[in-house]
């Protein structure tokens, strides 16, 4: 047993083992210190010092969140001094930060405003030279170093978390500020678009790349097609943004309020996962039935694609060509349907609704023009949809449901469930399942791949054969699989790879949690995810092949799976990318 | 294939760029770890007079270490410059003691014979010049710097002949270079 020690703090006794810091010692009984760079989650480097605290017989204020607790020690957290060492903290962070907080994307969710509010300063104290940087934008991320307190949670949870690095602390003093290396545009970076930084941000530094002005001026054009597509995972999130509880599914809701904001056609990519789970099924049994290249790796996920191709591009044969249900969606709208309805496709545009920033750089990637235009027109996270509802002054809250359109309106369980760590992998075997031994599933419900393991693993037996499969999630996670794999300690089939902690649940573009929950806050995600898995449940239908309109798209027009027209409208190749990036190295698993 | 490398790089990169390799072979105490960052990156400041982006990528292959990582520690650190710096590097010093002294005398006149401003280099890449603070011998100030050598009780009227040697210097060991025995082959020795 590890030693225990006693301390006091503001003259309460507090017991807690060795090494505990005195920030967790103070949370043990129900004292919450203030805090703006500390994360649960990641390594704790004191960065901002906002959770100062006074101790006995110390000469300067210590930063509790890395100051660890001893024996005998006597911790003032509110005394007058600490106080106002606190406020005199928070008032020169504000000083060197704008204030717009009318105008700020994050007016009424940011932590430092919070903060602020929280310590009563209610005055400017200081004046004094401020930092200017110019914005810097890709497709799905724009940073605003203005913004920026440099309290470094980004830096943490792209080396730590997402092992990409694409950020790190440049330069010294007052000019501290983060940047991408040798501070070239993010875009140019290995940054992949995941969009983590962007929930752990405490201000709005790095937001999402926006895409609602475009799409307003387009539903506001009457030469246009506006037709909208929405992914599994924004429907359990959605309705945090008007006051439910996480997990509760808004799916039908959500379809009113597009028709409402004008998108003419609204679609299920739900019924694109279908179909990607026919061609990325159909395409594992290929492989091992003919020696193809293993494990196939899905593809759906365009932060870990990206990862791929800077970090690990030896893995590029091993992605499942596959392309990612939103693209196959893109590349149908223009094509089938258009033709279908008799439409131009050069008088189409088309939205997404994803909970992910990573998505709005795969709609912009050269290689999904399949259609002859750009696939997909503009992607909006699950944020950027709340905020434009809101703008439409639809009261969300009292709509009632309406049916999506068709014939890319219907979809399985086994769709819905690609919002999870786990999902495309369980609804993948659901499929392959059955077409390789022509037999019903004796249980539906893969529960070895479900949960929130960064790593999980799994075997199948298919008919006789033992399927080794993995899901993973983080980058970090994925980069220490494949050293392993490298070293032949892991072997596998399959595995399914997320770019985000728990699948879409924790994307880069899901709505933030409220300002005291944190980003990352497992329970949360929980019921995210138990909203899904609910929903495939209640399905009728819950394996992708027994999808009627998957069935009649095959029969009227792309034919049979890994068909020619498959070939050329659903699947792609990618290619290595430059600069190379140097992936973190984890010991343990990163789970959240 | 896949390049490692973002831009073609010269064939005197190149070589240099090996001497880094060696360099990361050879050294002793911290080989594979990340502490060899600081090492390395000294090294290729005085191999290449500044740290370019293309040894900053190699030793980040080398050293597993993310380029935002060694841009981070490079900008950190006053020494690390990521422009070509001057052959002879002036520090100035202007802590209290050298500034009581009267280094702001220096300064002018250096100034003047230099003909650019703080941070600057002059056009043939010969001299630049910066202020520093304390070097450690308040007792011998105003005290001066040019590369390793420290110059004591400084007073302005000895800057000409100063900068002088350093000219007759570079032009003997251009000499020497050209008769094949390389000056700056051995940097950091």
């Amino acid at each position: 047993m590890t030693k225990q020690i006693t301390l006091t703090i503001d003259g309460q006794k507090v017991t807690v083992p060795a090494g505990t810091t005195i920030m967790q010692a103070a949370d043990n009984i129900g004292l919450h210190i203030p805090r703006l760079c500390f994360h649960q989650k990641l390594s704790s480097i004191g960065a901002c010092r906002v959770c100062v605290v006074e101790v006995a017989g110390m000469k300067n204020f210590a930063p509790s969140c890395c100051t660890a607790a001893t024996d005998g020690m006597v911790v003032k957290t509110n005394s007058q001094a600490v106080r106002k060492a606190r406020r005199d903290i928070v008032e020169l962070i504000l000083d060197n930060h704008p204030r717009d907080c009318q105008i700020c994307e994050r007016n009424n969710n940011c932590d430092l405003q919070e903060l602020a509010n929280t310590l009563g300063i209610r005055e400017f104290t200081y004046e004094g030279e401020r930092k200017r940087y110019a914005v810097d934008q890709s497709a799905g991320i724009t940073r605003d170093p203005e913004k920026c307190i440099t309290c470094g949670k980004c830096v943490r949870v792209c080396s730590e978390i997402q092992g990409v690095n694409a950020l790190s602390y440049a330069y010294r003093g007052f000019r501290t500020t983060v940047l991408p290396a040798f501070n070239m545009p993010i875009k140019d970076s290995v940054c992949i678009n995941c969009g983590q930084c962007t929930l752990f941000c405490p201000t709005a530094a790095i937001t999402e790349t926006d895409a609602t002005a475009d799409v307003w001026r387009n539903l506001n054009d009457p030469a246009k097609t506006v037709i909208v597509q929405i992914a599994p995972a924004v429907r359990v999130a959605l309705g945090e943004g008007f006051g439910f509880e996480p997990g509760v599914d808004k799916t039908y809701e959500a379809v009113t309020a597009l028709r409402l904001m004008g998108f003419k056609v609204v679609f299920d990519t739900q019924f694109s996962a279908d179909l990607t789970i026919m061609e990325e099924g159909h395409e594992l049994i290929h492989r091992l039935k003919n020696n193809g290249k293993l494990p196939m790796i899905t593809s759906c996920s365009p932060g870990w694609i990206k990862f791929c191709e800077h970090f690990h591009p030896e893995f590029l044969g091993n992605l499942s060509t596959c392309k990612s249900p939103q693209q196959m969606m893109g590349a149908l709208i223009k094509t089938y349907y258009a033709r279908k309805m008799k439409i131009d496709p050069a008088n189409i545009y088309s939205v997404s609704i994803m909970p992910c920033t990573a998505k709005k750089f795969e709609a912009s990637r050269p290689e999904m023009n399949a259609s002859g235009y750009q696939d997909v027109d503009a992607v909006l996270t699950t944020r950027e949809l709340i905020k434009m509802i809101k703008q439409a002054g639809i009261k969300f809250n009292e709509l009632k449901g309406s049916e999506f359109d068709n014939p890319m309106g219907e979809s399985t369980g086994a769709a819905t469930i690609f919002g999870v760590s786990g999902g495309v992998m369980e609804a993948a075997l659901r499929t392959a399942y059955e077409v390789i031994t022509g037999q019903a599933l004796p249980s539906i419900d893969f529960k070895a791949v479900r949960g929130f393991d960064g790593i999980k693993e799994a075997s199948v037996d298919i008919a006789g054969t033992v399927i080794k499969v993995a899901v993973i999630y983080g980058m970090a996670n994925v980069h220490k699989v494949f050293t392993e794999m490298e070293q032949g300690k892991r072997s596998y089939h399959f595995i399914e790879v997320m770019t985000c902690p728990g699948g879409c649940m924790g994307g880069g573009g899901q709505p933030y949690l409220p300002n005291q929950a944190e980003a990352l806050d497992k329970a949360w995600y929980e019921k995210r995810a138990q909203g899904l898995y609910k929903i495939d449940e209640l399905k009728k239908i819950r394996k992708s092949h027994e999808n009627p309109q998957i069935k009649q798209i095959y029969q009227e027009f792309l034919k049979q799976p890994l068909g020619e027209v498959s070939h050329h409208l659903l699947h792609t190749h990618y290619h290595y990318r430059l600069p190379k990036g140097i992936a973190s190295k984890v010991k343990d698993t990163v789970s959240i | 294939m896949i390049p490692a490398k973002t831009k073609p790089i010269s064939k005197e990169t190149q070589s240099k760029l090996k001497k880094v390799g060696e360099y990361l072979e050879t050294s002793p105490r911290l080989k594979d770890q990340q502490g060899q960052l600081m090492g390395a990156l000294h090294y290729v400041q005085t191999l290449f007079g500044y740290l370019p982006q293309e040894a900053m990528e190699y030793i980040s292959e080398k050293l597993s270490i993310p380029t935002a990582h060694i841009y981070g520690m490079a900008t950190f650190y006053n020494y690390f410059s990521l422009q070509p710096k001057a052959k002879y590097q002036i520090y100035l010093c202007k802590g209290t003691a050298c500034y009581v002294a009267g280094g702001a005398r220096i300064q002018e006149r250096l100034k003047e014979e230099l003909k650019i401003g703080l941070g600057e280099t002059t056009p043939d890449g010969m001299f630049g010049w910066n202020i520093t603070r304390c070097l450690g011998c308040c007792g011998l100030s105003p005290v001066m710097q040019v590369n390793e050598d420290i110059y004591v009780r400084m007073v302005p009227e000895k800057i000409p002949a100063i900068l002088e040697k350093y000219r007759r210097q570079d032009k003997k060991a251009a000499k020497v270079k050209e008769a094949g025995i390389g000056a700056f082959d051995h940097p950091g020795k």
